[in-house]
Order: structure tokens, then C-alpha cells, then sequence
């Protein structure tokens, strides 16, 4: 009560502004956090590779919301603050370098921290095992997949079926990934992951599934006239139904 | 500078007794930088109409899973041309071929740009390659449909058969080589031209920013004139650059294209930077802060933006090399003093929300969210999950056709009564404002959530299971309100003009030598020139009571950067 009654004009105003600040920093945050879940809109990645990418994705989003909150907050401040009351003209101030030196330091040091953790999962997500569970050849074409299992036996798009690709879970499975014509891109939204299938360059990558079920699979690369519509299935299944299921595939192949 | 107060003396002397060519005559023969920057600017808002029209469709049939508005066939063209309009012909000459033609020379108090003939060839070549690549539509196969970055192979001739692909790249060839004349024009303009007193650090921000995209340009577009002769030679003439049976690489088309395609990036915004850096300091009545420091961001805007092209290349899988993504992140820091200079500049100022100050301000939001995203991008891993996806499309439509659209409507409404005399309808502008920020982050943020939730680029259909359907209902409804924003653009232009209100020589109460001469100026652009003693010489003038040349601030900081 008695800080009230002593407040005066210059400290209600700091006070207002730092309300303000507040409503801005934690309000904006919520509804960002409560809207998207703390997914941030994505998904949290059906693989080991694809979780390290969403928590790299959940770290630059808190990055970002910081970031956002000082620049948005200083533009709002400014905006409402400094405008146009009167036709004085303000102090004609050119420069202060102290600001100027922190707003060009903090920024470099923050990316500096976003590039040590990116290259950090870079390395981890790109890192192709010498001894995987199961090697895979995928090949894309216009407009259609094929998935080869060492064993011979070979998935092919037919017709309105999408081709559908079976991976046991909790293991490693290297893909080798070839184009027969043009650029595709083999992505699986669900896995966080994608990666272009070049006709002359052969791609080699790892996925190590980590949760059952079927996943959408899809050309992210503009392939020609129906790259819309050249989508696959993923389906991931306990190693033993995989076995179970690869038996099969052999025995209806020969 | 003797030589070029010499040539002024005499041009003007001449001046005085021509007599000039009007209407279409002088449209065709025109090399005034003031009719050839009118012609670029008038020509691109065109093509801005044309393309904005071409997305309409687009967002028509994104309406539902499976529109039928267009066949996928019409559907992949319409995209291709709706990108290259807006890149090649829309935001890069709206801003170097309209607003630096038309600008710079006034800034710096020169008669012209160096070469009026070269800048007139420039012009012609622009229209020429625009018409072509338009003319792709009206040819047996249709126009070009493999996306404005026309990959190999997909662009070679038995992927893309039929004259339609090779319009286009003769069209990018011929205004490849207008963004070239024209860079050569604006440098030598800004180096040798310049009044006398203007020195380099006197020189306006959007001078300097034109000086650095010149340079950008020279860098950047001879690698994609060449790359297109390439893929021509490679179509017609039974080369193997990018085929793989001949020997050839199509990941080579992939470094060739993105080292001209991410400087180009920059080539696009900077103009437009500094657009915002002239509007900012006026409409704060103070100086724009930090100049030096935004200067050399400039400078190291460019000189990083040489060296990050394959971060649209990490899901080829062919460059991992954390390098890339280093820069990546770092041009970050140099943007972010570009958004914080112009935050400080405003700081204590006394900000005047008429129109162009509207426009910035929505720039700014736009700018910054895609900047933000633009950084989760750098990183690869993240890319991996977005890469081709509609969070990229969200991404570089905030940060390129936001830049265009608001910082480029900022800048026609600030220098619109110094190019014709007259002031368009604040109450207008103020709607067209808040219609096209409202409904421009009404279409791009749901794309966004889009790409997160596994929505491809380039897709005519999406299944209903991916549950995109609201968020491209969204998005279809936000694109068609902005296009309605333009429309609101015209109704002022047409009421401006049919009752014009004139706005006399400088009704912002502006800094830079533009607004020292007549609206419109004269034929060879000033009759006298107040003195140049620093980078304001028309605020110097107008208030010397506040002039640079004897400002406490300016002492002090010279004091403290002297120690």
C-alpha cells in the first residue's frame, strides 16, 4: 500500500512496460506451448535418428522464443512508447556503440551454441553402422518405389497401391538409396526425416524404428507430372513378425 | 568529381532547350533513368499481378484433398511460372531495375546512371525475356513445369520435351543479362557520379545497399546466364553436363543453380533493406543508428552469402559438411543488426504511422518470423524433417515475397509523390495495409504447421488422413484477401490520379538529396544542390538547428570511437 502511495510517474510506467514484457514473454510462450503441444506443430520422430532431430527442433523453437520475445518485445515498446505525439523533434542521436557492440556479440554467441548442437546431432543422425541389422537397396523412379530385401525379395509400386516398406523395430536398418530417372526425395514425415534420391549418386543412411505401426511415406522432390501422388507406406513390426513376414515375401517370389 | 560536375554544367545547359518526346514515343526512346525506372517499376508490378493471379489458382485447388480446379499437368506450370515471375521478373527488377534506377541518381545529386543506353538496353531485355517466358503458356506442350530451379534432369529434353522449357530459359538468359547491365550501370553511377561532399560514408543506406546488390549481381548472375546455356546446350546440342550416360552430373546443375540462388536471395532483399533504412530514420525524425554498423552488416551480408549455397542441398546427402551450416547460422548475426538498427533508430524517436511507416512495421513482423525460421533451416538435421516440405514454402515467402511485398510497397508509397507529384490516399493505404498483413500471416503461418505435419512443396493433392485440409483452407482464404489487398492498391492508384492532390517537393519531411529537387524533377534531375556536409543534407538544410555537421551526438560518438 505504502509503495503505492509513493509511486511516482516514471516508476508506474517502468511498471506498466514490465508488465507488458511479461504479458508478452510468458502469454506469448503459453500459447505457443498450450497450441502446439510442445511439438511446435511437429512430429517427435518414429526412429532414434528422427527423436535426436526433434529435440534439436525442440531446443532452436525455445532459442527462437527467446529471441522473438526481445525483438517483438522491443518492437512493440518502441511502437507504442515513441509515437508521434507532437511535432518536436527528438534527440538526433547517431550511435551508441556499447549497444551496438551487444547486439552484434549475443547474437553470435547464440548461434554459435545452435551450430555446436547441430553439428552434434548432425553426426549422430548421419553415422551409417558397418554392421546393421538389415541392408536395404530402396529405388525411386517416376513415379514409383521399389524396396529390395537381401534375401531377393523386392516390393514394387502397383497401380493405385502404394508400395508398402516393412522394417523391424528396435533394429538397424541401412538404406541404400538410388534414383532410376530423375530427383526424388524418399520422406517419411513421421521419422522426421528425408533425404533425395539422385540418379549417378548412390545415399546410404540409417534408420533405427522405434515405435510399431504404419507411417506415410512420400516423394518430397518435384519428379514430374505425378510427384503428387507418389507416396509409400512404412510399416514397422517386431523383429520376428519382420522374419515371419520375410519368409513369406521369399517364398512368393520364387 | 571534377569530371562529373562537368558533364552535369553541359547536360544541363542542354536541357534547357530540349524538347521532349512524349507518350509512347518516349516510352520506346527514353534513356532517362527517371522513364527507364518507371517503365521497370510499372512493368513488375505487372508481373506481380500476373503471378499473384497464377497463385490464386494455385490456392483454388489446394482448397480440398483433391481439387480439380486445374490438371496436374496445368498445375506444375502454373507453379513454375508463379516462382520465376516473382523471382526473376518481379522482386529483384521492381527493386534494382525501378526503385535504384529511379532513386539512386537523385540520392547521390547526379544527372543519370552512367550509361543511359546500357540502362535502356537493360530495360528491353527485361521485357523481352518477361514476354518469352510467358509466351511458354501459349506453345503445344505448355509452358515450363519443373519448378522455378528446373533441376537436371528433370529439365533436360526427354524429361521436359517441347519449345515451352526452352522459352524459359532463354527468358532467364536475356534478363539475366539485364540484371548485369543494369549492376554495372548502378556501381559505376554510385562510384563515379556522386555530387560533390557526398563521400562513400555520406552516401544514402539504400545507395549503398544498391552498390553492394551490384556487386552481389556480378557475382551471382553470370553463374546462372552460364548455367542456362548449359542446360541449353545440353537439350539441343548433345552436351553431357548434367546427364549421367554422358558423364555428366546432376548434382553439378544443384551447386551451379543455389551458388547463383542463394546470393540471389540477397540480391532480392538488400534493396529492400534499404528501402526501410531511407523510410525508418524519416518517419522517426532522427537519424538512422548504428550507419557504420549497417553498412559493413551489408557488406557482411554479401560476402556470406557467396558461401552458404548448398544448405539447399543437405538432404542430396552430397555436401554434410558442417561448413555450409556455420555460415548459414552466422548471416544471421548481420541481419539481426540490420532488424536492431532499425529498432534503435526508431528508439526516442518521434514515429509518424502514415503509410510507408505501416509497411515497414509489417515487414519487420514478417521479416523476423522467417528469419527465425530461416535458422531451424540452417541446421541439417532439422532440414532433414522440413526440407521440400510447406514449412520451407511459409519460410521464404515471409522472408522474400514479405520483404517484396511490404518493404516494396513501403518504398512506392514513400517515393510514389517524388516520382509524379502527387500523394496517393493515406485512408486507402492504411487498408491495404491492414488488409494484406492481416491475411498475408493468415496464408503463410498455417503452411507452416502444414510442412510439420509432412505436407511436400509442389503437391496438386494431399490425402484427407494427413489432416491439412483446415490448415490449406486457411491458408487459400488468407492468399485470396491479399489479392483483394492489391486490388484495394489499384482503387488508390486510379483515385490518386483521376483527382490528384499534389504533394509538393518533400512532403515526408525527408533526409536525402531526392528531396531536395522538384516532384517529379527535372530532365537532367537538380537545377542547384544544397551543400553536402553529411549523409542528411536536405534535413541540414531544412532544420540547421539540428544539422548533422554541428550535432553534440555526432561529436560524442566520434569522440568515443576515436579512443
Amino acid at each position: 500500500m505504502i509503495g503505492t502511495k509513493t509511486m511516482n510517474g516514471s516508476v508506474a510506467r517502468l511498471k506498466m512496460i514490465s508488465n507488458i514484457r511479461n504479458f508478452i514473454l510468458v502469454g506469448g510462450s503459453a500459447i505457443t506451448l498450450s497450441a502446439c503441444n510442445s511439438n511446435f506443430g511437429a512430429f517427435r520422430g518414429a526412429t532414434t535418428q528422427g527423436k535426436d532431430i526433434f529435440s534439436l527442433y525442440q531446443g532452436f523453437w525455445y532459442t527462437a522464443i527467446g529471441v522473438a520475445s526481445v525483438t517483438f518485445g522491443a518492437l512493440l515498446y518502441v511502437v507504442i512508447k515513441f509515437r508521434k505525439r507532437d511535432d518536436s523533434i527528438p534527440i538526433q542521436r547517431h550511435s551508441n556503440v556499447p549497444i551496438e557492440v551487444i547486439y552484434t556479440v549475443i547474437p553470435t554467441l547464440i548461434v554459435a551454441v545452435l551450430f555446436f548442437f547441430t553439428v552434434k546431432v548432425e553426426n549422430k543422425v548421419t553415422e551409417v553402422s558397418s554392421t546393421p541389422n538389415l541392408r536395404l537397396t530402396v529405388t525411386a523412379f517416376q513415379w514409383g518405389w521399389r524396396f529390395s530385401y537381401p534375401n531377393g525379395a523386392s516390393i514394387v509400386s502397383q497401380g493405385a497401391n502404394y508400395p508398402q516398406m516393412v522394417l523391424p523395430m528396435g533394429e538397424t536398418v541401412t538404406v541404400k538409396l538410388l534414383s532410376q530417372d530423375v530427383v526424388h526425395g524418399f520422406y517419411i514425415p513421421q521419422f522426421d526425416f528425408s533425404r533425395y534420391a539422385l540418379p549417378g549418386f548412390t545415399n546410404y543412411f540409417d534408420l533405427n524404428p522405434t515405435k510399431l505401426g504404419t507411417f506415410i511415406g512420400r516423394c518430397s522432390a518435384l519428379c514430374g507430372l505425378y510427384h503428387g501422388e507418389m507416396l509409400f507406406s512404412v510399416r514397422v513390426v517386431t523383429p520376428t513378425q519382420f522374419q515371419t513376414w520375410l519368409s513369406q515375401q521369399k517364398v512368393a517370389a520364387t | 568529381m571534377t569530371i562529373a560536375q562537368d558533364h552535369r554544367s553541359l547536360e544541363h545547359g542542354d536541357g534547357e532547350h530540349l524538347v521532349e518526346p512524349r507518350g509512347m514515343y518516349k516510352w520506346l526512346t527514353s534513356t532517362d533513368h527517371k522513364m527507364i525506372g518507371k517503365s521497370y517499376m510499372y512493368t513488375s508490378l505487372v508481373f506481380l499481378l500476373i503471378a499473384g493471379s497464377m497463385a490464386m489458382i494455385i490456392r483454388a485447388q489446394l482448397m480440398s484433398p483433391n481439387g480439380h480446379v486445374v490438371s496436374q499437368q496445368m498445375y506444375n506450370e502454373l507453379f513454375t511460372i508463379h516462382g520465376s515471375i516473382m523471382l526473376y521478373l518481379f522482386a529483384g527488377p521492381f527493386a534494382f531495375g525501378g526503385f535504384a534506377n529511379y532513386i539512386l541518381p537523385l540520392q547521390i545529386g547526379a544527372p543519370d546512371m552512367a550509361f543511359p543506353r546500357l540502362n535502356a538496353l537493360s530495360y528491353w531485355l527485361y521485357l523481352t525475356g518477361g514476354t518469352t517466358m510467358l509466351l511458354g503458356f501459349f506453345t503445344a506442350g505448355g509452358a515450363a513445369a519443373f519448378g522455378w530451379v528446373a533441376y537436371a534432369p528433370l529439365s533436360s529434353y526427354t524429361n521436359a520435351p517441347g519449345p515451352g522449357p526452352d522459352l524459359w530459359i532463354i527468358a532467364i538468359a536475356l534478363t539475366g543479362f539485364s540484371g548485369i547491365f543494369t549492376a554495372v550501370n548502378l556501381i559505376t553511377t554510385a562510384f563515379y557520379l556522386r555530387a560533390p561532399g557526398l563521400t562513400m560514408f555520406r552516401m544514402p543506406i539504400f545507395t549503398w545497399n544498391m552498390v553492394v546488390t551490384g556487386m552481389l549481381i556480378l557475382i551471382a548472375f553470370p553463374i546462372l546466364t552460364a548455367a542456362m546455356i548449359m542446360l541449353y546446350s545440353d537439350r539441343h546440342l548433345g552436351t553431357h553436363f548434367f546427364t549421367v550416360s554422358g558423364g555428366g552430373s546432376p548434382v553439378m546443375w544443384q551447386n551451379l543453380f543455389w551458388f547463383f540462388g542463394h546470393p540471389e536471395v540477397y540480391i532480392l532483399a538488400l534493396p529492400y533493406f534499404g528501402m526501410v533504412s531511407e523510410i525508418v530514420p524519416v518517419f522517426s525524425r532522427k537519424p538512422v543508428f548504428g550507419y557504420k554498423g549497417l553498412v559493413f552488416a551489408t557488406l557482411a551480408i554479401a560476402a556470406l552469402s557467396t558461401g552458404v549455397w548448398a544448405h539447399h542441398m543437405y538432404t542430396t546427402g552430397t555436401v554434410l559438411l558442417p561448413f555450409f551450416s556455420a555460415l548459414s547460422l552466422l548471416i544471421a548475426v548481420p541481419t539481426g543488426i540490420k532488424v536492431f538498427t532499425w529498432i534503435g533508430t526508431m528508439w526516442g524517436g518521434n514515429i509518424s504511422f502514415q503509410t510507408p511507416m505501416l509497411f515497414v512495421i509489417g515487414f519487420l513482423v514478417t521479416f523476423v518470423m522467417g528469419g527465425i525460421t530461416g535458422v531451424m533451416l540452417a541446421s541439417p538435421p532439422i532440414d532433414f524433417a522440413v526440407h521440400d516440405t510447406y514449412f520451407v514454402v511459409a519460410h521464404f515467402h515471409q522472408v522474400l515475397a514479405g520483404t517484396a511485398i511490404f518493404a516494396g510497397f513501403a518504398g512506392f508509397y514513400y517515393w510514389y509523390p517524388k516520382i509524379t507529384g502527387r500523394l496517393l490516399r493515406e485512408s486507402l493505404g492504411k487498408l491495404q495495409f491492414w488488409m494484406a498483413f492481416i491475411a498475408f500471416n493468415l496464408t503463410f503461418i498455417p503452411q507452416y504447421l502444414a510442412g510439420l505435419r509432412g505436407m511436400p512443396r509442389r503437391v496438386p493433392v494431399y490425402l484427407v488422413q494427413d489432416h491439412v485440409t483446415f490448415l490449406n483452407q486457411l491458408s487459400s482464404v488468407g492468399a485470396f484477401v491479399t489479392f483483394l489487398s492489391f486490388v484495394v492498391w489499384l482503387v488508390n492508384l486510379w483515385v490518386s490520379w483521376k483527382r490528384p492532390v499534389l504533394a509538393g517537393d518533400n512532403p515526408w519531411d525527408g533526409h536525402t538529396l531526392e528531396w531536395g529537387t522538384t516532384s517529379p524533377p527535372p530532365h537532367h534531375n537538380f537545377i542547384s544542390l544544397p551543400p553536402i556536409r553529411s549523409q542528411r543534407p536536405v534535413w541540414d538544410a531544412n532544420h540547421p538547428e539540428h544539422a548533422d555537421y554541428n550535432n553534440r551526438h555526432v561529436l560524442e560518438a566520434k569522440k568515443v570511437t576515436s579512443r
